[in-house]
């Protein structure tokens, strides 16, 4: 699990590509029928894409934080934080701390941002850290850390840019063709072939931005699973996750600083209606309720396959959520005792097991009825059979 | 005859590869291990550390529970003398020292005017953090350790492991060992 997560890869580069490839036909129908020449349109295209893609991989993280009016803390400003986010780095096995942010808001969000390991930033508001306790914290830093190992936030920030890019294509493209104002050479090719390329052109561009955006969203929502079912692995207590999303669901409070491009950075959806508690199928989170119900149904079992085991509970057929890749690493997570959580029927097991030596040791005969009752009989027992008081069988000695 | 000898250095260049990848496997785990283990060794000399500030502090208000105190500062000093003697041992004394601040942060509960004070909440937060991150260190030590060792027992790469002397790793085991060599008594 420690390892590059492979398969998510492999299908992070089929993402790129397949966004890749509709901006690049988009880019050639519009600079058809709008310019009158393929090349020049894909050039355009292209070249846009690579401009906002390389501000994007380089300067990304300062403007995300700049947009999110984010200031950053040392250590000695707010220990608690630095401390929790500094225990997460240990658990997640980072080499580098990361940059921690702070936004002034009451709103409960938190996210991250930084293209690999090593120039990684997160960012948390103030209301969070007035109102989660330190297990909670640990969970939502553990969701925040896992998206940067698992390389999420540099996929979410190139397939925003891509997505950006064909919306403001598509956007661009049909005021020009529905408004006139385009050069566009009416004396070029026959009739029937410039009208076939205008409709798929139109076509593109109806449905070029609806579809990037499903298969966005769908990639998105899934990595959300993923970085829940690593935080529930790092932290080794799904709970604290789990309780944390019920207090950041519960708040009504909705940030100021964040907008639609920033929005599926967030831990939780920062654009929710309010009283709306389930989100329809063009949420960028899964919802809220779901997730909660899949950490919390982990039981004790927090390893990555225990996440997987926990969401197919609800989800039939659908196939897995986390690679197999990750799931074959190992198993061998087990949650850690928290005061109360787990010590106490451990403790009473331990009481059982001495009084049940000491019954033994006093020669008391031990018999368990088909009912479950336990009977210790004393040694200088008068009668040959006695019967179980709950279900009436007649027991013989 | 062209083809076959280009055919077995073919092979050959294919098992040289294998072989380098699986090798460099087993180093790269075994040096996360030895990485993951200087960081418990950070977080231990840490909390040792902030001890001798934690006991000045809480002197002054606890005048009743020398007892704890002084648990406290012997836990300190067997760990620090248990640092050389090996993960097991050293697991134990850690492990007691554990439970003496333990002891000692149940004890201050009985104390406002202790508990109000910003020096000791600041140590508090600071030693809750450091037990914190020990957990965590060994926990990611204890994964290390398992991918290391399942590569070093696992076919193919155990040939390898083998041959170039990977040992397996040696957990880190907190629970109280005095607790399990307790005998157990059978009645069969």
């Amino acid at each position: 699990m420690w390892e590059q997560i492979r398969d998510n890869q492999v299908r992070s580069v089929i993402l790129v590509t397949a966004l890749g490839c509709m901006l690049i036909l988009l880019g050639s129908f519009l600079g058809q029928t709008v310019l009158g020449d393929w090349s020049v349109g894909l050039l355009l295209a292209l070249l846009i894409w690579i401009v906002m893609t390389l501000v994007g991989y380089f300067q990304g993280d300062s403007i995300l934080l700049s947009i999110s009016k984010a200031r950053k803390i040392g250590p000695d400003d707010m220990p608690r934080i630095y401390n929790v986010v500094e225990e997460m780095k240990i658990a997640s096995g980072f080499e580098k701390m990361p940059d921690i942010y702070i936004v002034d808001d009451p709103a409960l969000n938190a996210f991250a941002t930084g293209r690999d390991k090593n120039h990684a930033s997160l960012a948390v508001t103030s209301g969070l850290l007035q109102k989660l306790s330190r297990d909670e914290l640990q969970g939502v830093v553990g969701h925040e850390m896992a998206h940067i190992r698992n390389r999420d936030v540099l996929l979410m920030a190139l397939c925003s840019i891509l997505l950006g890019t064909i919306v403001m294509l598509a956007w661009y493209g049909s005021r020009v063709l529905f408004f006139g104002g385009g050069t566009r050479r009416s004396s070029s090719g026959g009739g029937s072939v410039q009208i076939i390329i205008l409709l798929v052109a139109v076509a593109l561009m109806i449905f070029a931005p609806i579809m990037a955006q499903f298969i966005y969203l769908a990639i998105s929502r899934k990595r959300e699973y993923l970085a829940d079912a690593s935080s529930a692995l790092y932290t080794r207590y799904p709970e604290g996750l789990a309780s944390a999303l019920e207090k950041i669901a519960a708040s009504t409070e909705q940030l100021k600083s964040a907008n639609k491009a920033t929005a599926p950075m967030y831990i939780l959806n920062p654009f929710r209606k309010s009283g709306r508690t389930a989100e329809d199928l063009s949420s960028t989170h899964p919802p809220i309720s779901e997730r909660i119900r899949i950490l919390r149904a982990m039981a004790g079992n927090v390893s990555l396959a225990g996440y997987e085991s926990a969401y197919n509970q609800s989800h039939k057929g659908g196939g897995g959520i986390i690679p197999g890749s990750a799931l074959a690493a190992g198993d061998a997570a087990v949650q850690r005792d928290t005061a109360g959580a787990t010590a106490t029927p451990a403790e009473k097991e331990r009481a059982r097991e001495t009084s049940d030596v000491l019954w033994k040791l006093h020669k008391y005969q031990e018999i368990t009825c088909n009912c479950g009752l336990k009977f210790k009989i004393p040694p200088d027992f008068h009668s040959n059979s006695f019967t179980c008081p709950r279900c009436g069988t007649v027991h013989n000695l | 005859m062209l083809i076959a000898i280009l055919l077995i250095l073919a092979i050959a260049i294919v098992f040289v590869l294998i072989f380098a990848g699986i090798y460099n496997g087993l180093v790269g785990a075994r040096n996360q291990v030895k990485n993951a283990w200087s960081q418990i060794d950070v977080q231990l000399k840490r909390r040792h550390d902030l001890i001798p500030n934690l006991t000045e502090t809480v002197k002054g208000y606890m005048q009743h529970e020398r007892g704890t105190l002084e648990a406290v500062t012997n836990a300190r000093n067997t760990a620090i003398k248990a640092a050389d003697s090996g993960v097991a041992a050293q697991a134990r004394a850690e492990g007691e020292l554990s439970q003496a601040l333990g002891r000692l942060f149940a004890v201050a509960e009985n104390y406002p005017d202790l508990k109000a004070s910003q020096n000791f909440l600041a140590l508090q937060e600071e030693l809750t953090s450091t037990e914190n991150k020990i957990s965590f260190s060994r926990q990611f030590y204890n994964d290390s350790v398992l991918q290391y060792n399942n590569k070093t027992q696992m076919f193919p790469s155990n040939i390898i492991a083998s041959m170039g002397g990977f040992k397996a790793g040696e957990f880190f085991e907190v629970t109280d060992t005095v607790e399990r060599d307790a005998p157990k008594v059978s009645f069969s």
